[in-house]
């Protein structure tokens, strides 16, 4: 057990280097650089352009500023984003509790969703809500988030007034110094009533948005191994006990039927992450995708490099439980 | 009475061709303690019919019968809750695969407490104690150890032991062990097969063994049950089985036994068990049998009286020769 969990960390290393390299070339693909996106249509002397090029070390040669970068990275040093000027992991700290609040909750609501109508969907195979669960998944696999999005909101918040339409909280009625970062505990610490409703309701379209992929991934997946699952020996000789459908099909087939979904459930946590800046950009949820997407549209390289790392560093760690998870659930591995 | 009661099962699959028959109209009567073998090549639907009487048989089968009785109680007629009720306490299966049948994510001990849990009023304590109880009847040793062990750690043997166990573990009054011998070692299966009749004669439980071994239901089985095609052809007290043989498939099969050749070459039976698309006309065997005649490829056999092991013929053998048939209707 050691030693595997010892090779599966080691096996992340080169994943990181790879990373570092592809972000920093990729950032820099990009065309304009930090001043150029800061001074826009007014331009700017080209002196001055130099001497704040100067300023930034963009002038230097790109493999010494690769150094610098990957040398940054190693001592746990992110840089310093060109426009605030605070310490890049400062203000991923500062956002990140926002972006995990909100894929937490998609995630919560695609599993919870998921994995009961994978189940019944495999039970009940050929079915009307057999085909109606595969139909709903495939065709919320294939819509594009942002038109998911604008369409609930329309429909709930706009038509039915059910829901507010962005952000994390209502700041007219409430406001209080953030403890976790986590609107959900934060709101509940503060004490003040009603709040904790408003953090809710906030979450509600987001997560149901963001989770709209995983779930159909999630149902679709638990329906296909829970269907191999049901047709092998051991379910059989479950029945042959006398056991109740529901614990042959709850305990003895999903137990089996869950190994391969857990591996799903691990992957889409990463769309999770990088599709939270879609989601956080409709919703104008104050999170690390939509200060990502920001940080592009100013060309600030710190902020995007940093950010870039530390979702992936974030992603790998999950893939990381996930495997562990894994090993927990399934005893052929942990003997092995 | 009999404790198994079966009259006219027939079970019936859809499939993407439309329907096959893999059972069609078997009979059988298991007394309590009594001994009973099914015997008949791969596909010959034995383990289908066993099945049909555990109500295992996946959605896709029907299951029609006269009457399928156990213990005096009509199968078919019962709630599925009240079926399972029965199933896996007073009426248990031992699978063909051990390996797969246990399931590899629970311990071994927990797969054989849960049926107790199930079925017995035993508490946690007591059900432990019967737990490792079981397993020494069943020949392995150091069972409070086996119990916390993980399927895949278990051989083949092993894992049919704790199958047996399994089975035994609410003291049921018929054990239907299908093919239990098959996937194992050679080396084993004598074992497994010593254990199971060991424990079949010890404490007087009904046993329906599903073999296509004759050498094994001639030592054991009281009567035995030959199916073909999903027919059931013969039936009939072991001993007369052996000695005069009724229906030619029977026959052939006796005749193909290594310590009944008599010349250099093992016989055979010619041909395959016809499938879902080659279905002769009359009877099933017909194709593959010595003594067909035109009345046999055209009309379905009737059914034999008793003296005759209810054979499904048209002209059963005596003495190894067809009944009532003319020699110039034999076939070269």
């Amino acid at each position: 057990m050691f030693r595997f969990f010892i090779r599966r960390v080691a096996l992340t290393l080169p994943t990181f280097v790879a990373l570092m390299f592809v972000t920093f070339v990729a950032v820099r693909l990009v065309p304009g650089d930090p001043i150029e996106a800061r001074t826009g249509e007014r331009g700017i002397a080209p002196e001055r352009l130099a001497m704040l090029r100067h300023e930034l070390g963009l002038d230097r040669p790109v493999w010494q500023q690769f150094l610098d970068y990957a040398n940054g990275i190693v001592h746990g040093d992110f840089g310093v984003s060109i426009v605030t000027k605070t310490p890049v992991l400062h203000e991923f700290a500062i956002l990140f509790p926002a972006t995990l609040e909100l894929t937490l909750c998609g995630l919560i609501f695609a599993i919870v969703l998921g994995i009961p109508a994978g189940v019944i969907a495999a039970v009940k195979r050929g079915s009307f809500f057999d085909h109606s669960v595969m139909t709903v998944a495939l065709t919320g696999y294939s819509m594009p988030i942002f038109w998911w999005g604008l369409l609930l909101i329309m429909f709930m918040s706009e038509y039915l007034g059910l829901t507010p339409v962005s952000g994390r909280m209502d700041l007219i009625n409430y406001y209080f110094e953030p403890v976790t970062g986590f609107m959900l505990i934060d709101s509940l610490l503060s004490g003040q009533e009603g709040a904790f409703g408003s953090a809710v309701a906030h979450l509600i379209l987001p997560s149901i948005v963001l989770g709209t992929i995983p779930l159909a991934v999630i149902a679709r997946m638990t329906r296909s191994s829970m269907l191999e699952v049901l047709g092998e020996d051991y379910v059989r000789t479950a029945r042959a006990k006398g056991l109740s459908p529901l614990r042959v099909v709850g305990l003895h087939a999903l137990r089996n039927a869950l190994i391969p979904v857990v591996t799903v459930i691990g992957l889409q946590t990463g769309t999770l992450l990088a599709g939270a800046v879609l989601t956080e950009t409709i919703f104008a949820w104050p999170g690390v995708g939509k200060w990502l997407i920001e940080s592009i549209a100013r060309r600030d390289y710190p902020a995007l490099q940093g950010g870039i790392m530390l979702i992936s560093g974030i992603v790998i760690l999950v893939n990381l439980i996930v495997d562990l998870t894994y090993v927990a659930i399934n005893p052929r591995i942990r003997h092995g | 009475m009999s404790l198994l009661s079966i009259r006219n099962l027939s079970v019936t699959f859809a499939t993407g061709r439309g329907p096959f028959r893999a059972v069609d109209k078997v009979d059988l009567d298991v007394a309590t303690g009594e001994l009973v073998a099914i015997v008949g090549e791969s596909g010959s639907g034995k383990s289908v019919a066993m099945l049909a009487v555990m109500g295992l048989l996946p959605w896709t089968a029907t299951v029609t019968a006269d009457r399928l009785s156990f213990d005096g109680k009509d199968l078919l007629a019962l709630s599925p809750r009240e079926r399972r009720k029965i199933i896996g306490r007073d009426l248990a299966m031992i699978f063909q695969e051990p390996m797969s049948s246990l399931n590899p994510c629970f311990t071994v001990g927990f797969q054989l407490r849960e049926a107790m849990a199930a079925h017995l009023d035993l508490d946690k304590a007591a059900r432990q104690a019967r737990a490792i109880e079981l397993l020494e009847l069943v020949g392995i040793p150091e069972p409070e150890r086996r119990l916390k062990a993980f399927p895949h750690q278990l051989s083949g043997g092993m894992s049919q032991r704790v199958m047996i166990a399994m089975a035994l573990a609410c003291r049921p009054k018929l054990i239907i062990a299908d093919e239990p011998t098959t996937a194992l070692d050679v080396t084993i299966q004598a074992q497994i097969l010593d254990l199971l009749l060991r424990l079949q004669k010890d404490s007087g439980v009904g046993l329906v063994l599903i073999t296509h071994d004759m050498g094994v239901v001639a030592e054991t089985a009281q009567r035995v049950c030959v199916h073909y095609a999903g027919q059931q052809v013969e039936m009939q007290p072991t001993r007369g089985l052996f000695r005069d043989p009724h229906h030619p498939y029977t026959s052939a099969l006796l005749a193909a036994l290594p310590e009944r050749a008599s010349g250099r070459i093992l016989p055979s039976i010619p041909g395959v068990v016809p499938g879902l698309a080659d279905r002769p006309a009359g009877c099933l065997f017909s194709p593959r049998c010595r003594f067909a005649t035109q009345t046999c490829r055209t009309i379905p056999p009737p059914r034999a009286g008793a003296e005759l092991g209810y054979a499904l013929c048209h002209t059963p053998l005596v003495e190894g020769h067809p009944r009532g048939l003319k020699k110039l209707e034999v076939p070269a």
